[in-house]
C-alpha cells in the first residue's frame, strides 16, 4: 500500500493542503484496489490513454468507507496494541493520517493519548454501576439504586443525564467523533462502546452514520457524492491549488457528474473560480437578465408570439411560416453557413463605446451576449429531456406498432444523453468565454464552440421529429451518426481548453486563484 | 425529555437561597423558567467600580444539557459593562455558554463566577467590533449565534 504519501500530505491544515507539491492525478492509490465490484465509470475503462480533461478518480460505496475505517484500525491496534475505540479515537484525532499518528505516538505516548482524550487508559471494559451514597452532579438525583456510568476518567453520573447528554450532541448538534465527557474541563472523548451501553440502537446507528461521515470530511482525497439520496463517496486527488490548472468532473456510479474541486454540477471547461464569479455575477444581474431568458419571444417579421417548446434555436412561425434563430432572432437560411454570426459576439464594437454611460451599457450588452447563450442551453437541455421522456412514451407504442425491440430503440436515449451533455458543456463555454482574454488561441476555441453549437443543433433537430418519422431507418441512422459526432465535438472542445488550462495559455479577466477579480 | 430541570433548579435555588459567593446577589427566581441575579466586581477595576449589573438566566426544559441563555439586562440603575465580549444588548460572547464550550455540571453559580472573573480580568473599555450593526442586525437567541471565540483570555 502506497497510502502514505497521500495521507501525510492531506493532514490537518489547509495550509499543508496547499503548500503539497505532489501533484500528479495517476499515483493516487490511497485504498486497496477492488477492480471486481468496480462500478462502470464510461470513459474511465478505456485503456490508458492520457487525456487532459479526465482525471483519475474511484468511487466507494457506504461499504468500502467502513471497511477502510476498520482496516485502519486494525492495523493501529496491532502496532500500538491497543483497543480498536481507542484506535478509532486516535485515528479521527489525527484526522486518519496513519504516518503521524505512528511517529506522534512513539515519540511521546503519554501527552498523545491525552491530548486525544484517552488518558488513565486501562483495559477495563465500561459498564453500567450502582454506588452507593452517589449524587449525580447534573440532576442532583441521588436515590439509591440509581444506575451510573463514569467512562475511564471517572467522572460518574446517572444513566439518564448521560443519554441525555449523548441523545442531545448526536441529535441536535450532530456530533460524533468529538464528543467529550459531560465534566467541565475533561477532554475525554466518548467512545463507540460506552455509547452502545448507554443509548438506543437507533441512536447508535446515527452515530456511527455521523462517524463514517467524519472519515469522509476529515479526508481531503475524499468528497460526497451530491446527488439526493446517493451515499457514496468519491476520492480524487487534485488539489486545491490545482484548480486553476484542472477541472476535475468526476462521475459517481449513480450517475451523476460533478466537479471535484467545488461539488457543483460538472462544468467543464470552466474553472471553479471562473464559475464561481460567474455564478455570483449571474445571481446580481438576474434582474436585468431575466426578461432574456424567457419563454417566449415575438417573431421578428409579423410580430406575433412565439413560444419556443423544444430545445432547437430553429425557429419558424406558425403565423407567417417565417424561420429565424431563437438566439439571435436572424434569419434560419443565414445559419448553415454563417453560423458564426450567432455564437461569437462582435469584440470590435465592444470598444467603439466613448463615454462611461454607453461603455457601461455595452459592457451589460456584452455580458447579456453570454448570458443568453447559457441560459439558453440549460433551458434547451431542460427541454430536450422533456421531448425525450414524451418521445420514449411514444417509442413503446412504436415498437409494438414496428416490431422495433427496445434494443433498436436505444439510439434515441444516446441522442438525449449527448445532447444534455453536450448543452452542459456548451452553456460553461459561454462563461469561459465572457471572463477569456483575446489572444491567439481564442479562434480555436471559438471555432470549436460553433462546430459544437451547429452540430448539438442538428441533432436536437432531428430529435423533436414527429415519432412516425423517427421509425425511417434513414433517420435512425442519420441520429446516430450525429449523436457521435457530438460527442466528439465535445471531446475536442474539452481537449484543447484543458491542455492550455493546465499549460496556463489562456488569460482570464478574472482572477483564478484567490477568488477575486483582477 | 424527561425534564431534568426541575429537580435540578430546585437544588440549585435552595443552594444559592442560603449561600453565595461575594458580589453575587439572588433578584428573583418567582419560577424555573427565568432566574435574576445582581453582580459586582469587588477588586479596585476602575471600570466597573462601585457599579452593579443585572443577568437574566433563561433555562429551556432541557437545561442542564442544553445551557442556560444568560444576558446582561438594563434598568435605571443597571448599565450593561463596558468589555470587549459584551455587547451593547447585553449578549455575552461566552465559550462556555455556547453548546461547544458548556459542560452539564456547570451551575447558576459557577456561570455568574466565570463572568465576574470575566469583569475583574478586563482592561479594556469598549465593546466587540461590528457592536452596532450586530446589536442592530440581530434577531437571533444568542444560543444560535455562532460566535468566534478568538480569545478567551480576556
Ligand atoms: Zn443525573
Ligand atoms: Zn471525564
Ligand atoms: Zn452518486
Ligand atoms: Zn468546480
Ligand atoms: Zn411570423
Ligand atoms: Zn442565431
Amino acid at each position: 500500500m502506497d497510502s502514505d504519501e497521500d495521507l501525510a500530505s492531506t493532514l490537518g491544515s489547509e495550509e499543508e493542503f496547499l503548500q503539497d507539491e505532489s501533484d500528479d492525478a495517476e499515483d493516487f492509490d490511497a485504498f486497496d484496489e477492488d477492480p471486481d465490484d468496480e462500478p462502470d465509470l464510461g470513459s474511465q475503462k478505456e485503456p490508458k490513454k492520457r487525456v487532459a480533461y479526465d482525471v483519475s478518480y474511484k468511487v466507494h460505496t457506504p461499504n468500502d468507507i467502513m471497511t477502510q475505517q476498520h482496516d485502519m484500525m486494525d492495523e493501529v491496534n496491532m502496532i500500538l496494541e491497543m483497543q480498536q475505540e481507542d484506535a478509532a479515537i486516535l485515528l479521527r484525532y489525527f484526522r486518519w493520517n496513519k504516518e503521524r499518528l505512528m511517529e506522534d505516538y512513539m515519540d511521546r505516548p503519554t501527552k498523545v493519548l491525552e491530548d486525544a482524550g484517552l488518558s488513565n487508559n486501562s483495559a477495563v471494559r465500561p459498564k453500567l454501576e450502582v454506588v452507593p451514597g452517589f449524587m449525580c452532579d447534573i440532576c442532583c438525583d441521588d436515590d439509591d439504586g440509581l444506575q451510573t456510568f463514569a467512562m475511564k476518567c471517572g467522572h460518574r453520573f446517572c444513566v439518564d443525564c448521560y443519554r441525555q447528554y449523548l441523545t442531545q450532541k448526536i441529535r441536535e448538534e450532530g456530533e460524533a467523533a468529538r464528543i467529550q465527557c459531560p465534566s467541565d474541563g475533561c477532554s475525554r472523548i466518548i467512545d463507540a462502546r460506552s455509547l452502545d451501553l448507554l443509548v438506543t440502537a437507533e441512536l447508535s446507528g446515527r452515530y456511527r452514520e455521523l462517524l463514517n461521515r467524519t472519515y469522509v470530511e476529515d479526508k481531503d482525497i475524499l468528497k460526497w457524492c451530491p446527488a439526493p439520496d446517493c451515499e457514496n463517496a468519491v476520492e480524487c486527488a487534485v488539489k486545491r491549488k490545482d484548480l486553476d490548472k484542472v477541472v476535475p468532473t468526476v462521475a459517481c456510479a449513480c450517475g451523476y457528474r460533478f466537479c471535484f474541486g467545488c461539488i457543483l454540477s460538472d462544468h467543464q471547461p470552466a474553472p471553479c473560480e471562473l464559475v464561481k464569479q460567474w455564478l455570483k455575477k449571474c445571481a446580481d444581474d438576474s434582474e436585468t437578465a431575466n426578461w432574456i431568458s424567457a419563454n417566449t419571444k415575438e417573431c421578428p417579421k409579423c410580430g406575433s408570439t412565439i413560444e419556443k417548446n423544444g430545445g432547437c434555436n430553429h425557429m419558424t412561425c406558425r403565423k407567417c411560416k417565417h424561420e429565424f434563430c431563437w438566439m439571435c432572432m436572424g434569419l434560419w437560411s443565414e445559419h448553415g453557413t454563417a453560423w458564426y454570426n450567432c455564437s461569437r459576439f462582435d469584440e470590435k464594437s465592444g470598444t467603439d463605446a466613448r463615454d462611461a454611460q454607453a461603455q457601461s451599457r455595452k459592457s451589460l450588452e456584452r455580458y447579456l451576449h453570454y448570458y443568453n447563450r447559457y441560459a439558453n442551453h440549460e433551458q434547451s437541455a431542460r427541454l430536450d429531456k422533456d421531448i425525450y421522456i414524451k418521445t420514449e412514451k411514444k417509442m413503446v407504442q412504436l415498437q409494438t406498432a414496428s416490431g422495433m425491440s427496445w434494443i433498436e430503440v436505444q439510439y434515441l436515449n444516446s441522442a438525449s444523453q449527448a445532447l444534455q451533455t453536450c448543452r452542459q458543456t456548451l452553456k460553461w463555454t459561454y462563461a469561459f468565454a465572457f471572463y477569456l482574454a483575446r489572444n491567439n488561441l481564442t479562434e480555436i476555441f471559438e471555432d470549436n464552440q460553433k462546430d459544437l453549437e451547429f452540430a448539438v443543433e442538428n441533432l436536437s433537430e432531428m430529435f423533436e421529429k414527429p415519432v412516425a418519422d423517427l421509425a425511417d431507418p434513414k433517420l435512425k441512422v442519420e441520429i446516430m451518426d450525429k449523436t457521435a459526432y457530438c460527442n466528439k465535438r465535445r471531446l475536442i472542445l474539452l481537449q484543447d481548453t484543458a491542455e492550455n488550462l493546465a499549460d496556463g495559455r489562456w488569460t482570464f479577466n478574472v482572477d483564478l486563484k484567490s477568488g477575486g477579480r483582477k | 425529555m424527561s425534564g431534568l430541570g426541575p429537580k435540578r433548579l430546585g437544588k440549585e435555588l435552595t443552594k444559592i437561597q442560603n449561600s453565595l459567593p461575594p458580589g453575587i446577589t439572588l433578584v428573583s427566581a418567582d419560577n424555573l423558567e427565568e432566574w435574576f441575579l445582581d453582580i459586582q466586581v469587588l477588586d479596585q477595576n476602575p471600570l466597573y467600580a462601585g457599579q452593579t449589573y443585572r443577568l437574566k438566566f433563561k433555562f429551556s426544559k432541557s437545561y442542564p444539557i442544553e445551557p442556560p441563555e444568560v444576558t446582561f439586562t438594563k434598568t435605571d440603575n443597571r448599565p450593561i459593562p463596558m468589555h470587549p465580549h459584551i455587547y451593547s444588548n447585553g449578549i455575552i460572547c461566552l465559550d462556555l455558554l455556547g453548546s461547544q464550550g458548556w459542560s452539564p455540571v456547570q451551575n447558576v453559580e459557577s456561570v455568574c463566577m466565570s463572568i465576574q472573573s470575566m469583569l475583574t480580568g478586563n482592561t479594556k473599555d469598549e465593546r466587540p467590533p461590528g457592536d452596532e450593526e450586530f446589536v442592530r442586525g440581530n434577531r437571533l437567541r444568542p444560543r444560535d449565534i455562532d460566535f468566534y471565540y478568538h480569545d478567551n483570555t480576556v
